[in-house]
């Protein structure tokens, strides 16, 4: 009793930090779906495999001896051809269909994914060392690897630059502008097609980024991917399509969720424990919503 | 008069807009009232208020002398107290004789009539009443396959089947082939007359509403602006100046 | 006798039959019979009512550990059973093994029958990606969970009660569970079949394609969307069940709460089938259990990038199914045919 009594502080803290650094990934990934979402009216079950299959990549490189770190950069470049690609064979069928069939499409892409990753990459959980050693805090009570400092940065970083893209360059402007009325942009001559493939390969892009911080953060494996894309469903129906502290927030929250679940139920529930809290949030605004006799459309 | 429906300072505002302010009126039971207004007078938003469509701000809203505002759509529904939609909505994918059966208010609906075998008698009066706004002829046909306009007399007809005390209707001869008007006019007389069911009845065409309405309420910015005979509000300066906006 | 009478009691028939014309088979095509019924059941959501759900399995999983529990807990301690590998220490008289049978599938039933009308309020208040979604996250919640409950045996998962010995041999215990999920399966479509012609069917349709003008209409949808629900848990929690003791061992995510195989497999067949219609899950479930079945064993561990690779084609260019094609074909013999001159006449009043 003592013992917990001492450490319950410690143990808050050093939760209460793993999951803000944690969160912020995920907020990173969460734009990203956010991002297809409201231009494309999509919703990719595959996020988390592109995700996963972007930290493959960080790890490849880290079998070749390239710290993995430069997987930030190399990742995204070759996911968003891939995303391209992945438009141009079968996403550019569902975008203007029934939402379902987008989930359903996108279902299949990621057990198709996950079975390659399988195959190319092993069924075996893997990490990419980044040798970047831990910081201790407070007497070395509360450790934090530096990996995961430099995920978060990295994080907050490539959501910023993103941001600045959106606002700034033409294409950016092109899919804000579908984003808000896609006949209207249509009308005024913006590339729609163009603008769906480019969004769709941006938000590979952005999983590419996510997936090597994930790869030198934590672990990796060809089915964890569907954590990953809940976890961005979440935070979207937090904050709603278009705010982004809401979504840095959020983010956060989630993972702070995580890490005490993880601490006070046992890392064997934590994922359950994650897919229950979807239930309740979505049950929860339901509720809210239907006072209001509003319903969640 | 007996007041079938009776609102008291009805309030709703969505955010900043207030899009009813302070609505008071009487319908009298069996009378024909029309409500009309301009463009965002507020007069879809009354109606939604009406049937539960959501929540009011204050007020009170009764309807045969029953506190309806509180209550859920359907509830208010079954006692009697029916909408019908500008942008028609229909079962797409049923045929009109379904969508019309489907319409149907089962006299017991405990959960035991859930599986109750529809009799083929709801059948015959569907075809009587879809007879009855010319669309016998269509009754095989999927109701999604209908035009606009055949969609909102399908609509007129669903109602009917669920035999309400009071129906209100949202534009009905909107989108409608103008050589149908007189028709429809006389339709809804007779829906009055000879169902015996209240009608309030949303009307941007003055002949028909100037036709059809024996009082008339005029909305404009959210308030109650004027009521009164049809010959009074047509010569109501008011009236005149909201319709065509001088101040 | 109309004609659709007689096939169904003729394909009944061929059911009856079936075991002994291919008694090789047999278990295979039991997996069929609880296929069409995860598919049928499926179907009240997806297809009649228009809430595409993929959350059924939860039932699935919840019946089959419910029943194997119970058939284990009624005679011996559970966790001593679970812990020990079961049937090695404990073994079941066959008055145990068809008691605790028959009380486990009475409850796989019962239980999550009960758990879908009490969670239904809530969930079914969603509608459209977001009911799609939440179950989503209900049916891979439930497998997590159960993966880490020792009683139930956590990750290792645990093993069923095995047919008991001294009665009949292995042969007998493929008829009875053949003829078991063959009832079940029967059962459930005589059922379907009824209820879609009553008012419920009408109504499920009603929401399927306007649910706020069913509301507007005074029609109660909560209500039959959870009657449907609960329709739905009955039946596949029973399916649970049988399955549970037709696989003789139950593992959390891939046996119990499947929801990457079965999960997916009761949509894809449905939509294979086509939505909406009382044979479509059937047909959809038969081609393609005769396919996986058949052509699975070729894929030499690319089954599942083929599964991956089927459902993308099937749900983007096979949207309707083998029924809508059919009816498209032939509108005649679904009671579509218009006339022509019904079709362009014009409205007088």
């Amino acid at each position: 009793m003592d013992l917990l009594i001492f450490k319950a502080p410690i143990l808050i803290v050093q939760a209460s930090l793993d999951g803000i650094l944690l969160g912020l990934l995920f907020a990173l990934i969460a734009y990203g779906m956010a991002l297809q979402w409201g231009v494309m009216n999509i919703i990719n079950i595959a996020q988390g495999e592109l995700v996963i299959l972007g930290g493959y990549i960080a790890y490849t490189m880290y079998q070749l001896g390239i710290h993995p770190a430069f997987g930030i950069f190399v990742a995204p470049a070759i996911m968003y051809f891939l995303g391209w690609g992945l438009y141009k064979l079968v996403i550019y069928r569902v975008v203007d269909r029934d939402l379902f069939i987008s989930i359903l499409a996108t279902f299949g892409i990621s057990i198709l994914t996950q079975q390659l990753m399988n195959f190319v990459f092993g069924a075996d959980v893997v990490v990419a060392q980044s040798n970047f050693g831990t910081t201790l805090l407070f007497d070395d009570s509360v450790t934090i690897p530096n990996s995961k400092l430099f995920s978060a940065v990295i994080s907050v970083v490539a959501a910023i630059a993103i941001i600045l893209y959106m606002k700034k360059s033409k294409l950016g402007r092109a899919i804000r502008a579908t984003a808000q009325n896609a006949r209207a942009a249509k009308i005024l001559g913006v590339d729609t097609e163009k603008v769906y493939a480019a969004t769709f390969g941006l938000n590979a892009a952005i999983c590419g980024i996510a997936g090597s911080l994930i790869a030198i953060t934590f672990t990796l494996h060809p089915y964890v991917g569907l954590p990953y894309t809940i976890r961005s469903f979440m935070i979207v129906i937090i904050a709603g399509l278009g705010n982004l502290p809401g979504v840095a927030l959020s983010g956060m929250g989630l993972g702070i969720f995580e890490e005490f679940a993880d601490y006070i139920l046992g890392t064997e529930f934590r994922i359950g424990a994650v897919f229950l809290l979807l239930v309740f949030i979505l049950v929860y605004r339901r509720f809210k919503l239907s006072r209001k006799r509003e319903y969640l459309e | 008069m007996v007041a079938i429906l009776e609102l008291n300072q009805v309030y709703k505002s969505f955010g900043g807009i207030k899009a009813n302010q302070n609505i008071s009126l009487e319908v009298e039971q069996g009378s024909i009232v029309g409500l009309i207004g301009p463009n965002g007078s507020g007069k879809t938003t009354l109606f939604n208020s009406i049937v539960g469509t959501h929540p009011i701000d204050s007020g009170s809203i009764k309807f045969n002398d029953k506190e309806v505002s509180e209550l859920p759509v359907p509830v208010i529904a079954k006692l009697g107290l029916l909408r019908t939609f500008q942008q028609t909505r229909v079962y797409g994918k049923l045929n009109c004789i379904d969508n019309m059966v489907v319409s149907h208010k089962p006299t017991k609906d405990g959960l035991f009539s859930v599986f109750s075998v529809m009799p083929p008698e709801l059948t015959e009066k569907a075809e009587k009443l879809l007879e009855f706004v010319g669309l016998y002829r269509k009754r095989k046909l999927l109701a999604g396959d209908l035009s606009f306009g055949q969609q909102k007399l399908l609509e007129m007809a669903m109602a009917l089947m669920n035999e309400p005390k009071m129906l209100l209707l949202d534009e009905p001869t909107a989108g409608i082939n103008p050589t149908l008007i007189n028709g429809i006019i006389d339709r809804l007389i007779r829906v009055n007359g000879e169902f015996g069911i209240t009608l309030l009845v949303i009307e941007h065409n003055m002949r028909v509403v100037m036709g059809l309405a024996q009082r008339i309420f005029c909305l404009a910015h959210g308030e109650m602006l004027a009521e009164g005979s049809p010959e009074n509000i047509r010569d109501d300066q008011r009236v005149i100046d909201a319709y065509l906006g001088v101040q | 006798m109309n004609r659709q009478t007689i096939l169904i009691i003729v394909l009944g028939i061929i059911g009856i039959l079936l075991p002994f014309i291919f008694p090789a088979y047999k278990l295979q095509i039991s997996f069929l019979w609880i296929l069409i019924v995860l598919a049928l059941t499926w179907d009240i959501q997806g297809g009649q009512m228009g809430y595409n759900t993929f959350g059924n399995i939860l039932f699935f999983g919840i019946g089959m550990y419910l029943c194997a529990s119970i058939q284990v807990g009624m005679f011996f301690p559970l966790s001593e059973w679970t812990a020990s590998g079961g049937e090695k220490t404990f073994v079941h008289e066959p008055d145990q093994f068809f008691q605790g049978f028959f009380v486990g599938i009475l409850a796989a039933g019962l239980v999550p029958a009960i758990i879908a009308a009490l969670i239904g309020y809530g969930i079914l208040g969603l509608r459209g990606h977001y009911f799609a979604i939440c179950t989503l996250g209900l049916g891979i919640a439930a497998g997590e969970i159960a993966g880490g409950i020792e009683l139930i045996g956590a990750g290792q998962g645990m093993t069923v009660p095995p047919w008991p010995k001294g009665i009949g041999d292995t042969e007998l215990r493929a008829e009875f569970f053949y003829f078991l999920s063959f009832i079940l399966m029967v059962i459930t479509f005589l059922f379907l079949k009824w209820a879609y012609q009553t008012r419920f069917g009408l109504i499920l349709n009603a929401i399927r394609d306007n649910e706020d003008k069913a509301e507007a209409m005074g029609i109660p949808t909560m209500r039959y969307k959870i009657i449907g629900w609960v329709i739905t848990a009955f039946f596949v929690g029973i399916a649970g069940g049988l399955m549970g003791n037709m696989v003789g061992y139950i593992e959390p995510v891939e046996v119990a709460f499947a929801g990457a195989t079965l999960g997916v497999f009761m949509i894809l067949m449905t939509i294979l089938g086509g939505k909406g219609t009382l044979w479509g899950p059937v047909i959809g479930a038969t081609v393609f259990h005769l396919f996986k079945e058949g052509f699975w064993t070729y894929f030499l561990g690319w089954q599942y990038v083929a599964l991956g690779l089927l459902i993308v084609v099937i749900v983007v260019f096979f949207p309707e199914g083998l029924m809508g094609w059919i009816r498209e074909k032939y509108p005649e013999k679904f009671g579509e045919t218009v006339d022509e001159e019904d079709q362009k006449s014009s409205v007088e009043l």
